[in-house]
């Protein structure tokens, strides 16, 4: 018996820039891949993810407003929160998420690293992808015609179970580069390492409720984020075939737009594939505007 | 503020009579107009212009039937007899029969579309664009011919679909031609590569634009289609059918099904189709939504809308007047993005209403084949019969009906034809109008247009917004940086600033929110149709 005793921390939900325990009252308990337990979390319910919908509703205006270059820079900040956090996500990731090789590029400090390029990658995108995606239309009469990407909303992300730090993001970071707010529900199965990004997430000064992470069971709040008529977007990954028809069945409820990707683990780590304003697309609506270009 | 008709009944019983005893081709409408208590009371200033009849001349063939495009030929439909009526809304008769196709006529159509997709995804792109060209030419040689069966079929003027529908239809194919060869400059750093088989499935309100919107895209990306007309619309896409067979498209890369709701949700619904596009109404888009969600089908909708249209007391008053105007009656107000709800800055509301009520008086309604009409005939005596129902409810619920759009009256109202048949309904609009009433909400997709005020801009941003739909929006303002502001607020796929309802096939077109998903038209319309993973 040592003569101290660990402290050691349940994690919390990230609601609304606070960290509020879930409302059910309901905690977890987190395994490490060799099954001893780790540690407890939240564990959101329908009402929490209501509750980070609203506060993600609230939000999004002031963040879309926001510049473009501020936009950048706030995302940047977060890379550079998570470089401080490296250590810590590392191991995290590494003592519990499927599929990672401990030591690899693609283990715990690969994804780690992965992460904050990730959000560097979408940082500097925010001010870019709008020259990308819109453009001047040549119409034919005297009109002044040009189409721009604006945010959809508020967009849930279902994050994977592997990679679950690196998915979370990777599916994150487009939406909100372009002025979306986010709530993203971790992989039940790993949910430590997107608690401990939170607390990054909570230091990087984006606006409260811009980004809402829950820890839960995903599985029971899939098909509520799926019929939610206050969420626009739902950018999802590693859903099976039930979660991802009852995901792509919610276009029906609201005309959200949905996007579920379907990736290897190695396809994470790949900017080619991750880091390109068609991930970013989805997320935004065009808009086209016309005016009359004569006298 | 014109009461024209008494609250609390329905307008077809109680609505003004007009004057019958109007000799023809006299004052015309202003004499139809002033036979309307309200319009007495506010007599039309200026001279009144006499119309002679001008009625469209060409002379388009027209089968006793049609059956089904499948495969480069005609074909019957499998259930033998299957054949229903298509009818000119103008005077109710039957134009001609067209078959009905079945789910097995739907999988004989996707299974020729599957077949021809290698070779024609496979073709040299500028091979593909040159297909695509030459349909272009072709629907130009054939422009009037194509515009007075759109009109025949459809109950729109002939004025609308030479004019704007059938250039805008050539244009589309001319422009999409051009990306064939040019993808992936479309999307950098990506290898854009078609879908498959696209199940395309379009609206009565332009029956061949729709068309164009939809197969020039998806064939200029290497796709195959098979396409499902409106059933009360068929004739158009029948007649493209015979220019693709012309200029000798591939058979299999356009098959074209005639029939009713049933088969185009058997076609959307075939397991062998990569991809669905639908335009029409956003119950029936839900609908697919959730027939497609256990497939991996991509989806694109674009679905219904209440679009506003803002006119803030610094604008170009007769400049606004003519955009709401074409903004709501262009089409018979058939058209998703009609500008149906007017707000209107409070200072200048009395001021717009009169206007409105004496242009509005100055269109001609009746024989969609005279070239001087306005205002043709309602799509069908079903689309007539639910704006009728919208009508109703608008004065039930307490609006004021100026110029009730009823049928009957039409004759009184058109200088140049009498008519005892026909899905008719005179343009109107409500004063008095609150946010909460279901005309103020609902997408009516007729004549009507919702007359309310507001005070500030964010009050007009507010209530513009405050719908589930996102399509269009118009914005009237001389004032450059209250008219961005404004437009960058507004949440709706197309704004129009100080203009309305204007069309390019440069120019994408499509909603926020429950107006859909997907934009057609331009670079950002070629998405719908390409795959971009690797």
């Amino acid at each position: 018996m040592s003569d101290r005793l660990e402290v050691l921390k349940t994690s919390k939900l990230f609601i609304d820039g606070k960290f509020p325990r879930s409302e059910s009252g309901r905690s977890m308990i987190v395994h490490d891949r060799a099954g001893k337990v780790l540690a407890h979390a939240s564990r959101a319910s329908r009402k929490d993810l209501r509750e980070a919908v609203e506060a993600a509703r609230r939000a999004q205006p002031g963040w879309a407003g926001a510049t473009a270059y501020n936009r950048g820079q706030v995302l940047y900040r977060l890379a550079e929160m998570v470089e401080g956090k490296a250590a810590e996500l590392a191991a995290l990731i590494d003592a519990c998420e499927s599929g990672a090789p401990g030591t690899a590029a693609e283990g715990g400090a690969g994804e780690v690293r992965a992460c904050v390029d990730r959000l560097v990658a979408y940082a500097g995108w925010a001010d870019k992808y709008s020259q990308v995606l819109g453009c001047n239309n040549p119409v034919a009469g005297p009109y002044y015609n040009f189409t721009v990407p604006e945010p959809t909303g508020v967009v849930c992300v279902l994050a994977p179970a592997s990679p679950s730090l690196l998915g979370l993001v990777a599916l994150a970071a487009p939406a909100l580069c372009a002025g979306n707010a986010v709530v993203a529900v971790a992989s039940g199965a790993s949910p430590l390492p997107a608690a401990v990004f939170a607390e990054g997430v909570a230091t990087c000064d984006l606006p409260g409720g811009v980004l809402n992470i829950l820890t839960t069971q995903q599985d029971e709040l899939t098909s509520h984020a799926a019929s939610h008529r206050d969420i626009d977007a739902i950018h999802a990954a590693g859903l099976d075939a039930k979660n991802t028809e009852l995901v792509r069945a919610g276009v029906a409820e609201n005309l959200k737009r949905v996007v579920v990707r379907s990736l290897d683990r190695a396809d994470w780590f790949d900017p080619r594939l991750c880091e390109n304003p068609w991930w970013i697309e989805g997320f935004v609506e065009m808009k086209t505007m016309w005016h009359p270009a004569s006298v | 503020m014109a009461r024209t008709t008494p609250k609390r009944t329905s307008p077809t019983t109680k609505a003004p009579k007009p004057d019958r005893a109007t000799p023809r081709g006299k004052a015309g409408s202003r004499a139809a107009a002033q036979a309307t208590p309200a319009a007495s009371s506010k007599p039309s200033r200026g001279g009144t212009w006499d119309y002679a009849p001008a009625p469209e001349t060409v002379k388009v063939a027209i089968a006793e039937h049609y059956d089904l495009f499948i495969n480069g030929e005609f074909v019957p439909p499998r259930e033998g007899d299957a054949h229903f009526d298509t009818i000119n809304p103008a005077n109710e008769s039957v134009l001609s029969r067209v078959a009905q196709g079945s789910p097995e006529d739907v999988d004989r159509a996707v299974r020729a579309a599957r077949e021809a997709f290698p070779a024609w995804s496979g073709l040299k792109p500028i091979e593909r664009a040159k297909y695509i060209f030459r349909l272009a030419r072709r629907i130009q040689e054939r422009a009037r011919e194509l515009a007075v069966l759109e009109t025949l079929d459809s109950g729109k003027p002939i004025k609308e679909s030479r004019d704007v529908d059938l250039p805008l239809v050539a244009a589309h194919f001319f422009y999409h031609a051009g990306w064939a060869d040019k993808l992936a400059y479309a999307f950098p750093g990506r290898a854009p590569r078609p879908i498959g088989v696209c199940a395309q499935v379009i609206p009565w309100n332009f029956p061949l634009l729709m068309a164009a919107w939809k197969l020039a895209p998806a064939l200029a990306c290497g796709n195959t289609c098979v396409l499902k007309p409106a059933e009360t619309t068929p004739l158009s896409a029948l007649r493209l059918a015979e220019i693709c067979r012309e200029i000798e498209l591939p058979p299999g890369v356009v098959n074209i099904v005639t029939g009713d709701g049933r088969t185009g949700a058997a076609l959307v619904s075939h397991p062998d189709v990569d991809k669905v596009a639908f335009t029409g109404s956003t119950d029936v888009g839900k609908r697919i939504a959730k027939s497609v969600a256990a497939t991996s089908k991509r989806l694109t909708l674009e679905l219904g809308g209440k679009s506003a249209n803002i006119i803030f007391e610094d604008a170009s008053i007769d400049q606004a007047i003519e955009g709401i105007i074409s903004g709501i009656y262009f089409n018979q107000g058939e058209v998703c993005c009609a500008g149906s709800r007017l707000l209107v800055q409070e200072s200048i509301l009395d001021r717009v209403v009169k206007k409105l009520r004496v242009r509005m008086a100055s269109l001609r309604v009746g024989d969609p084949m005279d070239k001087n009409t306005d205002v043709g005939a309602m799509n069908s005596a079903q689309q007539l019969a639910t704006v009728q129902k919208y009508l109703a409810l608008g004065i039930d619920e307490g609006a004021e009906l100026v110029l009730p759009g009823v049928r009957g009256e039409v004759e009184a109202q058109t200088p140049t034809r009498g008519f005892s048949k026909g899905y008719y309904c005179r343009p109107c609009f409500f004063t008095g109008v609150q946010p909460s009433h279901t005309i103020a909400r609902e997408e009516i997709f007729g004549p009507v247009l919702s007359v309310m005020s507001f005070r500030t801009p964010e009050e007009a941003i507010a209530r513009a917004n405050n719908t589930p739909y996102g399509l269009a929006a118009g914005v009237w303002t001389d004032k450059g940086s209250k008219i961005f502001d404004v437009a960058r607020k507004l949440k709706a796929g197309v704004v129009w600033m100080n203009t309305y309802n204007k069309f390019d096939p440069a120019s994408p077109f499509g909603g926020f929110k429950e107006s859909g998903f997907g934009r057609e038209g331009g670079v950002q319309g070629l998405r719908a149709y390409v795959k971009l993973d690797s």
